[in-house]
């Protein structure tokens, strides 16, 4: 964190690392096939749960100064993914891609997150989404929080920075729980910081010229980490036969009438 | 020959269906009905960049290229009809026709506003009792000193209550033999003095847009702010249907898709006779012409997009582009009800309104018989393109994308 002084007043400049990952669209069909997971032909987009990552990151950025560097570990074309961040705003890309890392639990992307972010250098601030829209586990920003040996601040839906500090406002069920830590700190981000801006015309140019450097495992200087957890089988949920049934009456009470006592003897409620 | 999407207009394709998904998507079905303009469109496709995409950067637009502009359209009208509109009428009508023929005074004091959606244009030719029939155009503009002086009353104006400028052509010389050469185009400040608008209700379609009229009762309009020289009216007015004929054909193209999209999605779904009707050969027909469709409308507004960025004339190409993809898109929608049988009839499902929207672009910016006219002149070899004064600029990236 450094201090910079703009229009006679000091402004902090951290430095925020948004990790994204890059995920099958939300209206795809994800099914198990031969013991894989697939998506067919459904095109990949950034994590939605991570645009807030990347929203969250930019509202810092603009509130104390800063800048923004997207993290992504995945194939080439997550790079897609990171010109996402790069078109909403962020300064920097960086793809970590290794065949090593095809197929990697949570642990391992930690480990590779961390040694990522160590090589970047110097961060403030690291961001996550919530959770991802195709593993959805939620894990990832907690394990690399213990990896860096970081403060770890979840499901954050506001962000004050002060004083080297950040104060957070976490929402959970009851609630809302302000905390605060010491920067460096590691987040993960929920909806309520705001809903992510589109990218802009500008940042849409910037993004399509942008070259994004890609870092495999050796310029990390690590091994590919060993999975904590194996997936044995895979299988799709069981098939549901539903019947349609259409409920008529004289009257709205009558149809009404019926439908209750259906339900009823079907021990629905 | 290369028919691939730059990077840059994939991710300006998904911005803007993200931006019509996200924010339109929730509300167009309530203002359709009610037959009311969305309260925030024009503000949101201005604050977003949208309204100024196609113009330089140092005209206070966002520095992308003709193919840009025309795929966002597409985008824009497969949600709906009246975000199109904006595009055709602020975007192409009114600006983009600033852009070819404005001088630079012109440029900085009209054109920067409208590119950076701080004013909203529109573009005024039709009349109560003139349409494709330029040359029966009755409001005139008179010479007095430093001012013309407008009278008449233009109609199917799309934002005419909503816009700041309107492109506005008029008879400037009623005793020219030649009707192209009486007529003048101006830009004028629709908070003058004499000058009234109003909305026009009970559309059959684009009801979630403003359409009005606009009557000039002595308005009075510096020099200054006349496009081009007196006399060259028509070929402005021409120049701007170019504009607007690209934009709508590739919104009509999006109706098409949306039709398609509709359908494949219903037809799979629904079942007669013991299976989804997607495997009724009947059915399988319709949605393979609207598949078909969707690709021809979609390469022929491609091809004025890149003779655009050329700094070609497309007159020929953008009236191909413009009568295939609005009529095309009417047969979809009205394909898509088919499938979707009585529920297609009602407002629960979108096709009904894609079917109603379609059919205004059949119309509008010259009808279908225009353009089949407009086509022949071109292939019998009655009709050819003469230089203008102003071409339409080619796209240069490092002058658009300049400051």
């Amino acid at each position: 964190m450094k201090l910079a002084t703009t229009n006679n007043s000091r402004r902090l400049t951290l430095k925020i690392i948004a990790c994204i990952k890059q995920v099958p669209d939300s209206e795809a069909k994800v099914k198990a096939e031969g013991g894989q997971v697939t998506w067919g032909d459904a095109p990949l987009v950034i994590n939605p749960f991570d645009e807030y990552a990347v929203e969250g990151a930019l509202l810092t950025k603009e509130a104390v100064g800063g800048t923004v560097t997207a993290l992504c570990i995945g194939p080439e074309s997550a790079k897609e993914a990171l010109k996402h961040a790069l078109a909403m705003g962020a300064d920097e890309a960086i793809l970590v891609s290794d065949p090593a890392l095809e197929n990697i639990d949570t642990v391992a992307a930690a480990r590779v997150l961390a040694a990522a972010i160590k090589k970047i250098g110097d961060a403030d601030m690291v961001m996550f989404g919530r959770q991802t829209l195709d593993n959805g586990s939620g894990l990832t920003a907690a394990q690399t929080a213990r990896v860096l040996g970081l403060p770890m601040l979840g499901w954050v839906g506001q962000i004050k920075v002060q004083d080297g500090s950040v104060i957070v406002d976490r929402v959970v069920e009851e609630g809302r729980v302000t905390v605060s830590a010491k920067l460096p700190a590691v987040l993960s981000v929920v909806q309520s910081i705001g809903e992510p801006r589109y990218p802009s015309f500008m940042g849409i140019r910037k993004a399509s010229k942008a070259n994004i450097p890609v870092w495999t495992l050796s310029d990390l200087g690590i091994e590919a980490p060993a999975a904590v957890v194996t997936r044995i089988e895979l299988m799709n949920p069981p098939v549901r036969e539903t019947v349609v049934e259409m409920i008529t009456g004289e009257t709205p009470e009558a149809i009404a009438e019926t439908l209750a006592d259906k339900i009823l003897r079907e021990k629905v409620l | 020959m290369d028919f691939s999407l730059s990077p840059e207009h994939e991710m300006i394709k998904k911005m803007v269906r993200d931006f019509a998904q996200k924010e339109i998507a929730p509300v167009i079905k309530e203002y359709d009905r009610k037959q009311e303009p969305i309260p925030f469109t024009l503000k949101r496709m201005g604050e977003l960049g949208i309204l100024g995409l196609p113009f330089p950067v140092r005209y206070g637009g966002q520095g992308m290229d003709y193919l840009a502009w025309g795929l966002a359209c597409e985008e824009l009208e497969a949600m709906d009809t009246h975000l199109r509109v904006v595009m055709s009428v602020h975007t192409g009508l009114c600006g983009m026709t600033l852009f070819q023929w404005g001088t630079e005074e012109q440029k900085q004091k009209f054109l920067v506003p409208l590119a950076k959606g701080e004013k909203i244009g529109c573009g005024a030719f039709t009349e109560p009792g003139m349409g494709s029939d330029v040359a029966a155009m009755r409001t005139s503009a008179k010479r007095d000193g430093d001012y013309y002086i407008l009278n008449g009353e233009k109609m199917w104006i799309s934002l005419a209550s909503k816009a700041d400028l309107a492109l506005v052509t008029v008879k400037t010389d009623s005793s020219s033999p030649k009707p192209s050469s009486a007529l003048s185009s101006f830009i004028v400040d629709l908070h003058s003095d004499g000058v009234k608008t109003g909305e026009i209700h009970g559309k059959l379609g684009v009801r979630a847009g403003s359409t009005g009229w606009i009557s000039f009762t002595d308005v009075k309009v510096p020099v200054e702010n006349r496009l081009g020289e007196e006399g060259e009216g028509f070929k402005i007015t021409m120049s701007a249907f170019d504009h607007g004929r690209y934009t709508v054909a590739s919104g009509a193209t999006g109706i098409i898709r949306a039709c398609l999209e509709a359908s494949v999605k219903y037809a799979k779904t629904r079942t007669t006779f013991g299976k989804p009707i997607s495997e009724h050969q009947l059915i399988q027909e319709k949605i393979a012409k609207m598949s078909q469709d969707y690709e021809i409308a979609r390469l022929l507004y491609y091809q004025v997009g890149w003779l655009k960025n050329q700094g070609k004339r497309c007159t020929r190409e953008t009236s191909f582009a413009k009568k295939f993809a609005t009529e095309a898109s009417f047969n979809a929608a009205n394909e898509a009800i088919q499938i979707h049988g009585a529920y297609g009839f009602s407002d629960e499902y979108d096709v009904e309104r894609y079917l109603r929207n379609s059919k205004g672009a059949m119309i509008y910016e010259g009808s279908s018989e225009i353009q089949t006219l407009i086509q022949a002149g071109y292939a019998l070899g009655e009709r050819a393109d003469k230089p203008l004064r102003c071409e339409a600029p080619a796209y240069d990236e490092a002058f658009w994308q300049g400051e």
